[in-house]
Protein backbone atom coordinates (compact mmCIF):
# COMPACT_ATOMS: atom_id res chain seq x y z
CA UNK A 1 0.00 0.00 0.00
CA UNK A 2 1.36 3.44 -0.88
CA UNK A 3 1.95 5.97 1.89
CA UNK A 4 -0.65 8.31 0.33
CA UNK A 5 -3.34 5.63 0.48
CA UNK A 6 -2.32 4.76 4.02
CA UNK A 7 -2.56 8.42 5.03
CA UNK A 8 -5.98 8.76 3.44
CA UNK A 9 -7.22 5.67 5.30
CA UNK A 10 -5.78 7.03 8.54
CA UNK A 11 -7.61 10.32 7.99
CA UNK A 12 -10.92 8.50 7.43
CA UNK A 13 -10.64 6.03 10.30
CA UNK A 14 -13.37 6.50 12.91
CA UNK A 15 -12.13 5.81 16.44
CA UNK A 16 -14.41 4.50 19.16
CA UNK A 17 -13.19 7.10 21.68
CA UNK A 18 -14.12 9.97 19.29
CA UNK A 19 -17.64 8.60 18.85
CA UNK A 20 -17.95 8.20 22.63
CA UNK A 21 -16.87 11.81 23.20
CA UNK A 22 -19.42 13.10 20.67
CA UNK A 23 -22.18 11.02 22.27
CA UNK A 24 -21.17 12.38 25.66
CA UNK A 25 -21.28 15.99 24.33
CA UNK A 26 -24.72 15.30 22.82
CA UNK A 27 -26.01 13.83 26.08
CA UNK A 28 -24.56 16.76 28.09
CA UNK A 29 -26.08 19.43 25.81
CA UNK A 30 -29.43 17.63 25.83
CA UNK A 31 -29.44 17.46 29.67
CA UNK A 32 -28.37 21.13 29.82
CA UNK A 33 -31.21 22.25 27.50
CA UNK A 34 -33.61 20.00 29.36
CA UNK A 35 -36.27 19.98 26.65
CA UNK A 36 -36.66 16.78 24.67
CA UNK A 37 -38.54 18.55 21.93
CA UNK A 38 -35.49 20.71 21.12
CA UNK A 39 -32.75 18.15 21.53
CA UNK A 40 -33.47 14.59 22.50
CA UNK A 41 -30.73 12.67 24.35
CA UNK A 42 -28.94 9.68 22.77
CA UNK A 43 -30.31 7.42 25.51
CA UNK A 44 -33.91 8.32 24.61
CA UNK A 45 -33.12 7.83 20.89
CA UNK A 46 -31.75 4.39 21.65
CA UNK A 47 -34.86 3.54 23.69
CA UNK A 48 -37.11 4.71 20.84
CA UNK A 49 -35.06 2.76 18.32
CA UNK A 50 -35.39 -0.39 20.41
CA UNK A 51 -39.15 0.16 20.49
CA UNK A 52 -39.32 0.73 16.73
CA UNK A 53 -37.48 -2.45 15.74
CA UNK A 54 -40.15 -4.47 17.54
CA UNK A 55 -42.84 -3.06 15.24
CA UNK A 56 -43.72 -4.76 11.95
CA UNK A 57 -44.45 -1.36 10.43
CA UNK A 58 -40.83 -0.34 10.99
CA UNK A 59 -39.51 -3.18 8.81
CA UNK A 60 -42.24 -2.60 6.24
CA UNK A 61 -41.22 1.06 5.91
CA UNK A 62 -37.58 0.12 5.53
CA UNK A 63 -38.48 -2.44 2.84
CA UNK A 64 -40.63 0.11 1.00
CA UNK A 65 -37.93 2.78 0.86
CA UNK A 66 -35.02 0.35 0.37
CA UNK A 67 -36.53 -1.26 -2.73
CA UNK A 68 -37.31 2.08 -4.37
CA UNK A 69 -34.16 4.01 -3.50
CA UNK A 70 -31.85 1.15 -4.37
CA UNK A 71 -33.93 0.42 -7.46
CA UNK A 72 -33.19 3.96 -8.62
CA UNK A 73 -29.52 3.47 -7.78
CA UNK A 74 -29.18 0.24 -9.77
CA UNK A 75 -31.07 1.65 -12.74
CA UNK A 76 -28.77 4.70 -12.68
CA UNK A 77 -25.69 2.47 -12.42
CA UNK A 78 -26.75 0.40 -15.43
CA UNK A 79 -27.74 3.45 -17.48
CA UNK A 80 -24.59 5.35 -16.42
CA UNK A 81 -22.27 2.53 -17.49
CA UNK A 82 -24.07 2.04 -20.80
CA UNK A 83 -24.20 5.77 -21.58
CA UNK A 84 -20.54 6.23 -20.60
CA UNK A 85 -19.51 3.32 -22.83
CA UNK A 86 -21.38 4.78 -25.78
CA UNK A 87 -20.09 8.29 -25.06
CA UNK A 88 -16.50 7.04 -24.95
CA UNK A 89 -17.00 5.39 -28.34
CA UNK A 90 -19.05 8.09 -30.08
CA UNK A 91 -18.18 11.78 -29.73
CA UNK A 92 -21.70 12.81 -30.77
CA UNK A 93 -23.30 10.84 -27.93
CA UNK A 94 -20.91 12.49 -25.47
CA UNK A 95 -21.91 15.89 -26.83
CA UNK A 96 -25.58 14.90 -26.58
CA UNK A 97 -25.32 13.88 -22.92
CA UNK A 98 -23.10 16.80 -21.80
CA UNK A 99 -25.80 19.49 -21.36
CA UNK A 100 -28.30 17.06 -19.79
CA UNK A 101 -25.75 15.85 -17.24
CA UNK A 102 -24.70 19.43 -16.46
CA UNK A 103 -28.31 20.50 -15.90
CA UNK A 104 -29.15 17.48 -13.70
CA UNK A 105 -26.05 18.18 -11.59
CA UNK A 106 -26.87 21.87 -11.19
CA UNK A 107 -30.64 21.78 -10.55
CA UNK A 108 -31.50 21.63 -6.81
CA UNK A 109 -32.94 18.28 -5.76
CA UNK A 110 -36.05 20.01 -4.29
CA UNK A 111 -36.92 21.40 -7.76
CA UNK A 112 -36.68 17.92 -9.24
CA UNK A 113 -38.80 16.42 -6.48
CA UNK A 114 -41.63 18.92 -7.00
CA UNK A 115 -41.43 18.62 -10.78
CA UNK A 116 -41.31 14.81 -10.84
CA UNK A 117 -44.19 14.65 -8.35
CA UNK A 118 -46.39 16.14 -11.07
CA UNK A 119 -45.50 13.32 -13.47
CA UNK A 120 -45.02 10.29 -11.24
CA UNK A 121 -47.16 8.84 -8.40
CA UNK A 122 -45.62 9.69 -5.03
CA UNK A 123 -44.94 6.01 -4.21
CA UNK A 124 -42.42 5.85 -7.08
CA UNK A 125 -40.99 9.33 -6.66
CA UNK A 126 -37.90 8.15 -4.78
CA UNK A 127 -36.99 5.76 -7.65
CA UNK A 128 -36.82 8.65 -10.12
CA UNK A 129 -35.05 11.04 -7.73
CA UNK A 130 -32.50 8.42 -6.71
CA UNK A 131 -31.89 7.71 -10.41
CA UNK A 132 -31.47 11.39 -11.25
CA UNK A 133 -28.98 11.96 -8.44
CA UNK A 134 -26.85 8.91 -9.18
CA UNK A 135 -26.85 8.83 -12.99
CA UNK A 136 -24.68 11.94 -13.60
CA UNK A 137 -22.13 10.83 -11.01
CA UNK A 138 -21.72 7.32 -12.37
CA UNK A 139 -21.86 8.49 -15.98
CA UNK A 140 -19.13 11.08 -15.42
CA UNK A 141 -16.92 8.79 -13.35
CA UNK A 142 -17.14 5.81 -15.67
CA UNK A 143 -16.57 8.01 -18.72
CA UNK A 144 -13.50 9.58 -17.06
CA UNK A 145 -12.25 6.08 -16.31
CA UNK A 146 -12.70 4.86 -19.88
CA UNK A 147 -11.09 7.97 -21.34
CA UNK A 148 -8.10 7.71 -19.03
CA UNK A 149 -7.42 4.08 -20.00
CA UNK A 150 -3.71 3.65 -20.70
CA UNK A 151 -3.30 4.20 -24.47
CA UNK A 152 -0.21 2.00 -24.44
CA UNK A 153 -2.28 -0.97 -23.32
CA UNK A 154 -4.82 -0.21 -26.03
CA UNK A 155 -2.03 -0.17 -28.62
CA UNK A 156 -0.87 -3.53 -27.31
CA UNK A 157 -4.44 -4.82 -27.73
CA UNK A 158 -4.49 -3.49 -31.32
CA UNK A 159 -1.18 -5.12 -32.24
CA UNK A 160 -2.25 -8.49 -30.86
CA UNK A 161 -5.76 -8.03 -32.30
CA UNK A 162 -7.42 -8.82 -28.97
CA UNK A 163 -11.19 -9.41 -29.21
CA UNK A 164 -13.50 -6.77 -27.68
CA UNK A 165 -14.57 -9.03 -24.82
CA UNK A 166 -10.94 -9.54 -23.78
CA UNK A 167 -10.18 -5.81 -23.98
CA UNK A 168 -13.20 -4.97 -21.82
CA UNK A 169 -12.53 -7.63 -19.27
CA UNK A 170 -8.78 -7.27 -18.84
CA UNK A 171 -7.94 -3.72 -19.87
CA UNK A 172 -10.99 -1.51 -19.37
CA UNK A 173 -12.43 -3.12 -16.23
CA UNK A 174 -9.26 -2.73 -14.18
CA UNK A 175 -8.71 0.83 -15.43
CA UNK A 176 -12.32 1.98 -14.95
CA UNK A 177 -12.95 0.24 -11.66
CA UNK A 178 -11.44 2.79 -9.26
CA UNK A 179 -13.57 5.48 -10.95
CA UNK A 180 -16.71 3.31 -10.78
CA UNK A 181 -16.07 2.47 -7.14
CA UNK A 182 -15.69 6.13 -6.18
CA UNK A 183 -18.87 6.97 -8.11
CA UNK A 184 -20.79 4.21 -6.29
CA UNK A 185 -19.53 5.37 -2.92
CA UNK A 186 -20.69 8.96 -3.56
CA UNK A 187 -23.89 7.86 -5.31
CA UNK A 188 -24.99 5.48 -2.55
CA UNK A 189 -24.81 8.21 0.08
CA UNK A 190 -26.55 10.69 -2.17
CA UNK A 191 -29.38 8.40 -3.28
CA UNK A 192 -30.43 7.84 0.34
CA UNK A 193 -30.34 11.55 1.16
CA UNK A 194 -32.25 12.57 -1.97
CA UNK A 195 -34.59 9.56 -1.91
CA UNK A 196 -35.73 10.15 1.66
CA UNK A 197 -36.05 13.91 0.97
CA UNK A 198 -38.34 13.01 -1.95
CA UNK A 199 -40.43 10.78 0.32
CA UNK A 200 -40.73 13.57 2.93
CA UNK A 201 -42.14 15.87 0.24
CA UNK A 202 -44.22 13.25 -1.62
CA UNK A 203 -45.30 11.43 1.60
CA UNK A 204 -45.99 8.00 0.09
CA UNK A 205 -47.83 5.71 2.53
CA UNK A 206 -45.58 3.33 4.45
CA UNK A 207 -42.24 4.94 3.56
CA UNK A 208 -39.40 6.13 5.80
CA UNK A 209 -40.07 9.65 4.49
CA UNK A 210 -43.65 9.47 5.75
CA UNK A 211 -42.38 8.54 9.22
CA UNK A 212 -40.01 11.52 9.19
CA UNK A 213 -42.84 13.80 8.02
CA UNK A 214 -45.11 12.60 10.81
CA UNK A 215 -42.33 13.13 13.35
CA UNK A 216 -42.07 16.72 12.12
CA UNK A 217 -45.85 17.32 12.19
CA UNK A 218 -46.28 15.91 15.73
CA UNK A 219 -42.98 17.41 16.97
CA UNK A 220 -41.87 13.89 17.84
CA UNK A 221 -38.12 14.52 18.12
CA UNK A 222 -37.20 11.02 19.42
CA UNK A 223 -38.84 9.48 16.32
CA UNK A 224 -37.11 11.99 14.04
CA UNK A 225 -33.70 11.12 15.51
CA UNK A 226 -34.41 7.39 15.61
CA UNK A 227 -35.43 7.29 11.95
CA UNK A 228 -32.43 9.44 11.01
CA UNK A 229 -30.15 6.94 12.74
CA UNK A 230 -31.86 4.14 10.83
CA UNK A 231 -31.32 5.92 7.50
CA UNK A 232 -27.62 6.53 8.27
CA UNK A 233 -27.13 2.92 9.33
CA UNK A 234 -28.84 1.46 6.26
CA UNK A 235 -26.93 3.80 3.97
CA UNK A 236 -23.57 2.93 5.54
CA UNK A 237 -24.33 -0.77 5.71
CA UNK A 238 -25.40 -0.95 2.09
CA UNK A 239 -22.41 1.10 0.94
CA UNK A 240 -19.99 -1.24 2.73
CA UNK A 241 -21.79 -4.35 1.44
CA UNK A 242 -22.02 -3.12 -2.12
CA UNK A 243 -18.41 -1.96 -2.33
CA UNK A 244 -17.23 -5.26 -0.83
CA UNK A 245 -19.24 -7.07 -3.51
CA UNK A 246 -17.73 -4.87 -6.24
CA UNK A 247 -14.21 -5.55 -4.95
CA UNK A 248 -14.86 -9.27 -4.73
CA UNK A 249 -16.37 -9.44 -8.20
CA UNK A 250 -13.43 -7.59 -9.69
CA UNK A 251 -10.86 -9.81 -8.05
CA UNK A 252 -12.65 -12.84 -9.51
CA UNK A 253 -13.06 -11.14 -12.87
CA UNK A 254 -9.57 -9.86 -13.48
CA UNK A 255 -7.47 -12.48 -11.72
CA UNK A 256 -6.66 -15.07 -14.32
CA UNK A 257 -4.37 -17.47 -12.56
CA UNK B 1 7.94 -7.21 -55.64
CA UNK B 2 9.28 -10.57 -54.58
CA UNK B 3 6.85 -12.76 -52.58
CA UNK B 4 9.22 -13.10 -49.65
CA UNK B 5 9.83 -9.45 -48.92
CA UNK B 6 8.50 -6.60 -46.86
CA UNK B 7 9.18 -3.56 -49.01
CA UNK B 8 9.10 0.04 -47.82
CA UNK B 9 9.11 2.59 -50.64
CA UNK B 10 9.63 6.35 -50.46
CA UNK B 11 8.35 6.64 -46.92
CA UNK B 12 7.97 10.08 -45.35
CA UNK B 13 6.94 10.79 -41.80
CA UNK B 14 7.05 14.01 -39.80
CA UNK B 15 5.81 15.15 -36.40
CA UNK B 16 5.15 18.85 -36.88
CA UNK B 17 8.46 20.40 -37.97
CA UNK B 18 10.45 17.32 -37.04
CA UNK B 19 11.07 15.06 -40.00
CA UNK B 20 11.75 11.44 -39.06
CA UNK B 21 11.79 9.93 -42.56
CA UNK B 22 12.05 11.53 -45.93
CA UNK B 23 11.89 9.34 -49.01
CA UNK B 24 13.07 6.33 -46.99
CA UNK B 25 13.12 2.93 -48.69
CA UNK B 26 14.11 -0.49 -47.39
CA UNK B 27 13.55 -4.17 -47.99
CA UNK B 28 13.30 -6.86 -45.31
CA UNK B 29 13.48 -10.51 -46.26
CA UNK B 30 10.74 -12.75 -44.94
CA UNK B 31 11.72 -15.86 -43.02
CA UNK B 32 14.80 -14.32 -41.48
CA UNK B 33 15.88 -12.07 -38.64
CA UNK B 34 16.90 -8.53 -39.48
CA UNK B 35 18.79 -6.58 -36.83
CA UNK B 36 18.16 -2.89 -37.27
CA UNK B 37 20.85 -0.66 -35.79
CA UNK B 38 21.03 3.11 -35.77
CA UNK B 39 21.89 5.95 -33.41
CA UNK B 40 19.21 7.26 -31.03
CA UNK B 41 16.58 9.42 -32.71
CA UNK B 42 17.12 7.84 -36.13
CA UNK B 43 13.51 6.61 -36.18
CA UNK B 44 13.90 2.88 -35.44
CA UNK B 45 10.95 2.76 -33.04
CA UNK B 46 8.86 4.93 -35.36
CA UNK B 47 9.58 2.54 -38.21
CA UNK B 48 8.48 -0.46 -36.13
CA UNK B 49 5.33 1.41 -35.08
CA UNK B 50 4.56 2.21 -38.72
CA UNK B 51 5.09 -1.42 -39.72
CA UNK B 52 2.86 -2.56 -36.81
CA UNK B 53 0.11 -0.23 -38.02
CA UNK B 54 0.29 2.06 -34.98
CA UNK B 55 1.41 5.16 -36.92
CA UNK B 56 0.22 6.54 -40.23
CA UNK B 57 2.72 7.62 -42.84
CA UNK B 58 2.60 11.01 -44.55
CA UNK B 59 3.47 9.39 -47.86
CA UNK B 60 5.04 6.23 -49.22
CA UNK B 61 4.10 2.58 -49.45
CA UNK B 62 4.55 -0.56 -47.42
CA UNK B 63 4.02 -3.88 -49.16
CA UNK B 64 4.23 -7.46 -47.99
CA UNK B 65 2.49 -7.17 -44.62
CA UNK B 66 -1.05 -7.64 -45.88
CA UNK B 67 -2.95 -10.34 -43.97
CA UNK B 68 0.03 -11.21 -41.78
CA UNK B 69 -0.40 -11.63 -38.03
CA UNK B 70 1.82 -9.26 -36.13
CA UNK B 71 3.45 -9.62 -32.77
CA UNK B 72 5.60 -7.12 -30.95
CA UNK B 73 7.77 -6.38 -27.95
CA UNK B 74 7.44 -2.69 -27.17
CA UNK B 75 10.09 -0.55 -25.51
CA UNK B 76 7.89 -0.66 -22.39
CA UNK B 77 6.51 -4.00 -21.20
CA UNK B 78 2.80 -3.01 -21.52
CA UNK B 79 1.58 -5.81 -19.27
CA UNK B 80 -1.78 -5.98 -17.49
CA UNK B 81 -0.76 -5.25 -13.91
CA UNK B 82 -3.42 -7.33 -12.15
CA UNK B 83 -2.90 -10.45 -14.17
CA UNK B 84 -0.40 -13.19 -13.46
CA UNK B 85 2.58 -13.66 -15.77
CA UNK B 86 1.01 -16.77 -17.28
CA UNK B 87 -2.30 -14.92 -17.80
CA UNK B 88 -0.54 -12.05 -19.55
CA UNK B 89 1.00 -14.53 -21.97
CA UNK B 90 -2.28 -16.41 -22.46
CA UNK B 91 -4.12 -13.13 -22.99
CA UNK B 92 -2.93 -12.90 -26.58
CA UNK B 93 -3.90 -16.49 -27.39
CA UNK B 94 -7.32 -17.51 -28.61
CA UNK B 95 -10.70 -16.07 -27.81
CA UNK B 96 -11.13 -17.33 -24.26
CA UNK B 97 -8.00 -16.44 -22.31
CA UNK B 98 -9.84 -16.98 -19.03
CA UNK B 99 -10.32 -20.66 -19.84
CA UNK B 100 -7.66 -23.11 -18.69
CA UNK B 101 -5.73 -24.95 -21.35
CA UNK B 102 -3.43 -27.40 -19.61
CA UNK B 103 -1.28 -28.05 -22.68
CA UNK B 104 -0.70 -24.35 -23.25
CA UNK B 105 -0.05 -23.75 -19.57
CA UNK B 106 2.56 -26.52 -19.52
CA UNK B 107 4.17 -24.98 -22.59
CA UNK B 108 4.20 -21.55 -20.97
CA UNK B 109 5.67 -22.95 -17.75
CA UNK B 110 8.44 -24.57 -19.76
CA UNK B 111 9.11 -21.33 -21.64
CA UNK B 112 9.14 -19.32 -18.42
CA UNK B 113 11.61 -21.72 -16.88
CA UNK B 114 13.81 -21.41 -20.00
CA UNK B 115 14.14 -17.64 -19.49
CA UNK B 116 14.68 -17.86 -15.73
CA UNK B 117 11.08 -17.24 -14.64
CA UNK B 118 10.31 -20.79 -13.47
CA UNK B 119 7.80 -20.91 -10.60
CA UNK B 120 6.54 -17.36 -11.23
CA UNK B 121 3.63 -18.34 -13.49
CA UNK B 122 0.87 -17.45 -11.03
CA UNK B 123 2.50 -14.35 -9.60
CA UNK B 124 0.85 -11.03 -10.56
CA UNK B 125 3.24 -9.05 -12.76
CA UNK B 126 2.88 -5.97 -10.57
CA UNK B 127 5.12 -7.82 -8.12
CA UNK B 128 7.79 -8.40 -10.79
CA UNK B 129 11.08 -6.55 -11.23
CA UNK B 130 11.77 -4.67 -14.47
CA UNK B 131 13.78 -7.56 -15.92
CA UNK B 132 11.10 -10.11 -15.08
CA UNK B 133 8.45 -7.93 -16.70
CA UNK B 134 10.61 -7.53 -19.80
CA UNK B 135 10.97 -11.30 -20.14
CA UNK B 136 7.22 -11.80 -19.63
CA UNK B 137 6.51 -9.27 -22.39
CA UNK B 138 8.94 -11.12 -24.67
CA UNK B 139 7.27 -14.47 -23.99
CA UNK B 140 3.86 -12.92 -24.62
CA UNK B 141 5.07 -11.78 -28.04
CA UNK B 142 6.66 -15.14 -28.83
CA UNK B 143 3.58 -17.10 -27.72
CA UNK B 144 1.01 -15.10 -29.67
CA UNK B 145 0.16 -16.49 -33.09
CA UNK B 146 2.37 -14.45 -35.41
CA UNK B 147 3.82 -14.27 -38.90
CA UNK B 148 5.98 -11.20 -38.29
CA UNK B 149 7.62 -10.25 -35.01
CA UNK B 150 8.87 -6.77 -34.17
CA UNK B 151 11.30 -6.52 -31.28
CA UNK B 152 12.06 -3.05 -29.95
CA UNK B 153 15.10 -3.37 -27.68
CA UNK B 154 13.71 -6.51 -26.04
CA UNK B 155 16.79 -7.28 -23.94
CA UNK B 156 17.22 -3.83 -22.46
CA UNK B 157 17.79 -3.84 -18.71
CA UNK B 158 18.65 -7.54 -18.41
CA UNK B 159 21.88 -8.56 -16.67
CA UNK B 160 24.51 -10.22 -18.86
CA UNK B 161 23.85 -13.78 -17.69
CA UNK B 162 20.07 -13.51 -18.13
CA UNK B 163 20.53 -11.74 -21.44
CA UNK B 164 22.58 -14.66 -22.80
CA UNK B 165 19.86 -17.09 -21.73
CA UNK B 166 17.02 -15.01 -23.17
CA UNK B 167 18.77 -14.25 -26.48
CA UNK B 168 19.51 -17.94 -26.95
CA UNK B 169 15.86 -18.83 -26.28
CA UNK B 170 14.51 -16.05 -28.53
CA UNK B 171 16.85 -17.04 -31.34
CA UNK B 172 15.56 -20.62 -31.21
CA UNK B 173 11.92 -19.50 -31.23
CA UNK B 174 12.49 -17.13 -34.13
CA UNK B 175 14.44 -19.48 -36.36
CA UNK B 176 13.16 -19.38 -39.94
CA UNK B 177 10.60 -16.70 -39.16
CA UNK B 178 10.29 -13.03 -40.08
CA UNK B 179 11.70 -10.93 -37.27
CA UNK B 180 12.72 -7.27 -37.24
CA UNK B 181 14.83 -6.56 -34.23
CA UNK B 182 15.89 -3.11 -33.07
CA UNK B 183 18.91 -2.66 -30.83
CA UNK B 184 21.73 -0.27 -29.96
CA UNK B 185 23.91 -3.07 -28.77
CA UNK B 186 26.29 -4.55 -31.35
CA UNK B 187 26.88 -7.69 -29.28
CA UNK B 188 23.11 -8.33 -28.98
CA UNK B 189 22.85 -8.01 -32.76
CA UNK B 190 25.74 -10.42 -33.18
CA UNK B 191 24.22 -12.98 -30.84
CA UNK B 192 20.79 -12.81 -32.47
CA UNK B 193 22.39 -13.34 -35.87
CA UNK B 194 20.55 -12.63 -39.09
CA UNK B 195 21.01 -9.74 -41.46
CA UNK B 196 22.31 -6.45 -40.15
CA UNK B 197 20.45 -3.38 -41.37
CA UNK B 198 21.91 0.06 -40.64
CA UNK B 199 19.64 3.07 -40.95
Amino acid sequence: MSSTTANKKKKRTIRFWAVAVWLFVWQAVSVWIGQEILLVSPVVVLERLTGLVMETEFWRSIGFSLVRILGGFFLAAAAGILAAGLSAKFERIREFFAPAVMVVKAVPVASFIILVLIWVPSRNLSVVISFLMVFPILYTNVLDGILSTDPKLLEMADVFALPHAVRIRYIYVSQVLPFFRTGCSIGLGLCWKAGVAAEVIGIPDGSIGEKLYNAKVYLNTPDLFAWTVVIVLISLLFEKLFLAMVDGAVIRLERMR
Amino acid sequence: MEQGQIRISHLSKSYGDHTVFEDFSAVFQKGQTTCMMAPSGAGKTTLLRILAGLEKVDSGQIEGLEGLRISMVFQEDRLCENLSASANIRLVRGKKPWGRDKKLEAKISKAMAAVGLGGCEDQPVREFSGGMRQRTALLRALYSEWDVLFLDEPFKGLDEETKELVIEYTKKQCFGKTVIFVTHDRSEAGKMGGRLFKM
